[in-house]
């Protein structure tokens, strides 16, 4: 019951410099909606229990009450002037939330059916992940690839759609360090509720580490795990299966090692090499039977990220 | 007509209710005066119909302003003023066969109706030249846009505003002969006179605004520029 | 039909008056006959889309596939959005209810076109079998709300449905057509303006909308029918489209379609309420006004969902104005109706249950929509699941409550049979419990980030999904108990009497079930539809009894 007796229930962490201003809003309805959910259930609860019809009794005429201008102009100025209140801090909230400061750090994000891309200005790529420094302003410069999608940070409290041939922009300055998961919230098929991402906000200098050779590995952490880690959270999941079923893309089973029919007619050997330009350049050798549609990976996995998918890939009997 | 009205009153007060006297009603002035109201409320919705398609017209016109310019040059201004003419006469011998029927003048009635049906079937005709044309020729929207001289970037989508601005209209157009012809059928039959014009009048309603959607169509796909 | 069927002194009802047998259901003009084909139609629609939620709360149980694809969820849900919205909320209080009760409640023999009526069935079932056959034809997962471009390229039979919901629309602005013309010319002798019920007046706002912003989606679906079937590019921006194009048009119709769904739950609230507090409705004037206030403020709000789809943040504003400003006459309703209840006779028979707990739920859905009127609260509850827990408060909370409420309150004068009190009070208790465990747990699903139209979710979010598919299967079980003593009361059931709660609203003059002509005399308007509490006139006692004493007992 702790949790009602918090300014803003239910809402996740808050972690942006937006944040608090949203959740002051919220809370302020939030009150004010129990306040008047009281003010109107109460004394209908009241009525229903006093003026109820006794067992036996008989309807008596009720008196005439057709109106009270009074009463009438109270329940409808103040709310009005409640509603102009909240449409007011609302709106002036929205305003600092659409217009970025001067000193934003500019990324581009695509969303795509379904994952995330996101370009930094040094041209580091990022899949599913977007890792930025503590204490930056960022502004994310955003369009759909193919339909609308939308980028959602509960944490931050920020959404905006990525209309297919236009760009929308959203900025925000993040607090402390952390992990922030991020939604896609305009339905865009089957793969809508597995379109998430990651946002991580690092301390400066492993920011500055991370950019160097990406994510090191962790205490007991194989290749391998890093690889399955990468399969999903990079989306390779949303077409490769690992179980030998098929989806939009061959399944990872037991393919490696073993040749591959080519679209062209040919055939190649699962191998390292095999793997790798399939990563990075996939119209090269197109496996037969299914359509030319992956998107490259060049510059959105660091060397020691394709190492993983392989040696993953390998495992996969 | 008063009188007529009058008399109708006395009638239905002896329950010998005219032939077109549905029961439901008070008297054949309310049942008069709801039909109208009935038929205004209809046009109303028409013409908010239209409009949806006039705004997206004004929108996708904003945005790919020179594939409008080179669509309509397409199009045969000389075949569309004639249309127009012809639909703006047809408007008249409308508002004749009404006032025939108000004045319980049969051979008015249908004359002007015979009248406005040939105006309507012309304007199909013409209608039907215009579109073979395009036919041939490949000026067909979207993916079937085939025509290759001269293409400038979204002139099917053009195209597909044309057909369906048009081919709409068309459409009401054809149900209107259908009407005309009904009411026609009925006039012969003596059915119209000053004390029951009803059907007459709403049909002329109808063909009105089917001459008014014309008459903004006709500058926004032809006379574009 | 048999006109010489008129009784003289014995009373026969349209049922027997009408004629027996199929064909005089297929062919028939009587609006009673019509408002209940319409009813039986808008139920089986119900139950189908009923069927369809509860399919996708049950894969919603845990995350991941519990017994469906993604492929086929999408399909689930977008089916129980399109059939509640199309087929079974929009037609189900005024085609169905409206159809039956407003020519009596306005003391005229049918509607104005009788005919018309009729035809806009035929319309609507066309329009259904379309729509359900798209099941048929592979399925459409696009959400009812078509949005582009991913309606333009997506597999499935999207111009089927998209078609059925165009002739759907049809029905619907014929009818509005129809309720405009019989309530602007067709009341009783004596039954003025300001003397209508305010179902009437619901009604009436209702239709208004329904004849000005239906044409706009039937020609936004032309459109996209077009975009899909010629390959234009009109919403499509890969052709040269616009994508938020399709929203503004969309919502320009739906979210009036909002009003139409709303008002008329409203217009039921406000016949319910006098009659079971035997007492005069307070502020008539505030509430039938406020009807037509919304119908005319709900023209300017479309904007409000698309808060974060890059539309002019001035026009953000201006919408997010005009929304609370929609709020207020809707929040006057309400206190108007508990005022009602002040110093009243109140009994709780099951309308009445109905109808607080359309008080209660109402409210909710109502102050929840403050959040999400609010722009930068709005930014971070769009599309979660707040935003489906408000809208399921306003819309089943509100309208489906309300056409329950009006179901029981109206069965005795449709079918001539009382049903079993017990059950109906047990089934009313188990739907709104039911209701508030479904849909009180997603506002905190939405506020905690859950996004919606999600098939797939993260494990925080697993125990409050739990909580509201066991709610769903509660509120299932309440419909089923309520089919159940529905249908019984028809072979069962003791016969209703003419008034037998107490009411002063003309339909309660005539019997129940009426005769074909809905009056055996002209019926009496000199008593207003809420005058409770008048003292008896001294030359015609008797006529008030009802009102004051009731006759229910």
């Amino acid at each position: 019951m702790n949790i009602l007796l918090q300014w803003a229930p239910f809402m996740p962490t808050a972690a942006s410099h937006n944040a608090p201003n949203v959740d002051n809003l919220y809370g302020f309805i939030f009150w004010l909606s129990v306040v008047f959910f009281i003010l109107v259930i109460g004394p209908g609860a009241w009525f229903v229990y006093k003026y109820r019809l006794k067992k036996g009794e008989e309807h008596q005429p009720t008196p005439r009450i057709t109106h009270h201008l009074g009463l009438e102009l109270t329940w409808s100025v103040i709310p009005l002037l409640l509603c102009v209140v909240i449409a007011v801090w609302g709106f002036w909230d929205f305003m600092a939330l659409g217009v970025a400061p001067a000193d934003t750090e500019d990324i581009f994000v695509t969303g795509y059916k379904w994952g995330w891309r996101f370009e930094h200005r040094d041209g580091t790529k990022e899949l599913n992940e977007l890792h930025l420094p503590e204490g930056k302003k960022v502004k994310l410069v955003m369009t759909g690839e193919d339909v609308i999608h939308s980028f959602f940070v509960p944490d931050f409290r920020v959404k905006a759609d990525l209309p297919p041939g236009r760009y929308t922009s959203l900025w925000f300055e993040p607090i402390g360090v952390g992990e922030h998961q991020v939604f896609c919230t305009e339905y865009c098929g089957d793969g809508h509720s597995g379109m998430l991402a990651k946002i991580i906000v690092m301390p400066k200098d492993k920011y500055a580490e991370w950019l160097r050779v990406g994510t090191p590995l962790g205490p007991g952490e194989t290749l391998e795990d890093r690889g399955k880690k990468l399969y999903s959270d990079k989306g390779c999941l949303t077409c490769h299966s690992v179980d030998g079923s098929r989806l939009t893309g061959p399944s990872f089973k037991g393919i490696f090692g073993n040749p591959q029919p080519l679209a062209d007619g040919a055939s190649v050997n699962v191998d390292e090499n095999f793997i790798r330009e399939s990563i990075l350049n996939p119209q090269a050798k197109v496996a037969q039977g299914y359509s030319p549609i992956m998107p490259s990976y060049q510059g959105s996995l660091k060397e020691m990220d394709l190492n993983a998918l392989t040696a993953y890939i390998k495992s996969l009997k | 007509m008063a009188q007529a009205v009058d008399d109708l009153k006395h009638t239905h007060e002896h329950e010998e209710h005219p032939w077109f006297f549905h029961p439901h009603f008070t008297d054949v002035e309310q049942q008069f005066d709801t039909a109208k109201l009935g038929m205004w409320t209809f046009l109303a919705t028409e013409i908010l119909m239209f409009g949806g398609l006039f705004v997206g017209y004004a929108i996708m016109f904003s945005m790919h302003p020179e594939a409008f310019h080179a669509g309509h040059h397409h199009l045969n201004v000389n075949l569309g003023v004639v249309n127009t003419a012809v639909l703006i006469f047809s408007s008249l011998t409308m508002a004749l066969a009404v006032r025939s029927a108000q004045t319980s003048n049969k051979r008015g009635i249908v004359i002007n109706l015979l009248v406005t049906i040939a105006c309507a079937c012309g304007f199909l005709i013409v209608k039907y030249f215009e579109y073979s044309h395009k036919w041939h020729e490949g000026l067909l929207p979207g993916k079937f846009y085939t025509f290759a001289e001269g293409y400038v970037p979204h002139i099917e989508t053009y195209f597909a505003l044309y057909f369906m601005m048009t081919g709409l209209h068309g459409i009401h157009v054809t149900v209107g002969i259908g009407l005309l012809v009904w009411i026609l059928l009925r006039a012969l039959k003596g059915r119209y006179s000053s004390a029951y014009y009803t059907q007459v009048e709403l049909v002329g309603l109808y063909w009105h605004l089917v001459d008014l959607i014309w008459i903004y169509l006709f500058p926004l796909l032809y006379l574009v520029s | 039909m048999a006109d010489n069927n008129h009784g003289h002194g014995e009373h026969k009802s349209f049922y027997e008056e009408g004629g027996k047998g199929i064909m005089s259901w297929v062919y028939t003009l009587d609006h009673k006959r019509i408002g209940l084909m319409y009813l039986v139609s808008v139920l089986l629609m119900f139950a189908l889309g009923g069927l369809m939620a509860l399919l996708v709360r049950f894969e919603l149980l845990s995350p991941g596939k519990t017994i469906m694809t993604a492929q086929q969820y999408n399909v689930v849900f977008t089916l129980h959005g399109a059939i509640m919205v199309f087929l079974f909320i929009i037609p189900a209080v005024p085609a169905a209810l409206g159809n039956f009760v407003l020519p009596l409640l306005l003391g005229t023999k049918d509607v104005a076109f009788p005919r018309l009526n009729i035809f806009s069935y035929y319309i609507y079932v066309t329009g259904a079998i379309i729509a359900v056959g798209a099941i048929v034809g592979g399925g459409v997962d696009t959400g009812w709300t078509f949005y582009t471009p991913y309606s333009s390229g997506t597999s499935g039979s999207v111009v089927l449905m998209v078609f059925g919901a165009f002739v759907l629309g049809f029905s619907s602005i014929l009818t509005g057509l129809n309720f405009i013309a019989t309530t602007h010319k067709l009341r009783a002798p004596g039954m003025t303006w300001s003397r209508m019920p305010l179902f009437c007046w619901g009604i009436y706002a209702t239709s208004l909308i329904q004849v000005l912003a239906t044409p706009v989606l039937a020609i936004t679906l032309l459109m996209l029918i077009i975009e899909r079937v010629w390959g234009v590019g009109i919403f499509d921006p890969a052709k040269g489209g616009d994508a938020v194009l399709f929203q503004h048009f969309f919502w320009f119709y739906s979210h009036p379609a909002v009003y139409i769904m709303i008002l008329p739950g409203m217009a039921i609230i406000s016949e319910i309420i006098p009659t079971f507090s035997k007492k005069a409705i307070f502020g008539y004037k505030a509430i039938g006004m406020s009807s037509v206030a919304i119908a005319i403020i709900g023209f300017l709000v479309w904007g409000h969902h698309m808060f974060v789809s890059g539309q002019s943040q001035f026009a953000s504003m201006v919408f997010s104005f005009l929304t609370f400003l929609v709020a207020i006459p809707s929040g006057i309703k309400v206190f108007n109706w508990t005022a009602t209840m002040y110093k009243g006779s109140i009994t709780l028979e099951t309308p009445m249950l109905y109808a607080l707990s359309f008080l209660f739920l109402f409210t909710i859905g109502g102050l929840t929509g403050l959040f999400l009127g609010a722009l930068s609260v709005n930014v971070h509850l769009t599309d979660t699941y707040f935003v489906v827990a408000h809208f399921h408060y306003v819309m089943m909370g509100g309208t489906v409550i309300a056409f329950y409420g009006g179901v029981h309150y109206w069965w005795p004068k449709m079918t001539g049979r009382m049903y079993n009190e017990k059950l109906a009070r047990l089934a009313c208790a188990l739907v709104f419990i039911g209701f508030n465990v479904t849909f009180l747990t997603q506002f905190v699903l939405g506020s905690k980030g859950m996004p919606r139209r999600y098939y797939d979710y993260l494990p925080q979010f697993q125990t409050l999904h739990q909580v509201s598919t066991v709610g769903s299967w509660i509120l299932g079980l309440g419909f089923l108990i309520m089919v159940s003593y529905l249908l019984a009361s028809l072979k069962v059931g003791a016969l209703a009497p003419a008034n037998p709660w107490g009411g002063l609203t003309l339909e309660w003059q005539t019997s129940s079930p009426p005769p074909l002509h809905n009056f055996e005399k002209q019926p009496n308007t000199k008593i207003g539809p809420y005058d409770y509490g008048v003292p008896i006139p001294p030359k015609k006692p008797g006529t008030l009894e009802g009102a004051v004493h009731g006759t229910s007992s």
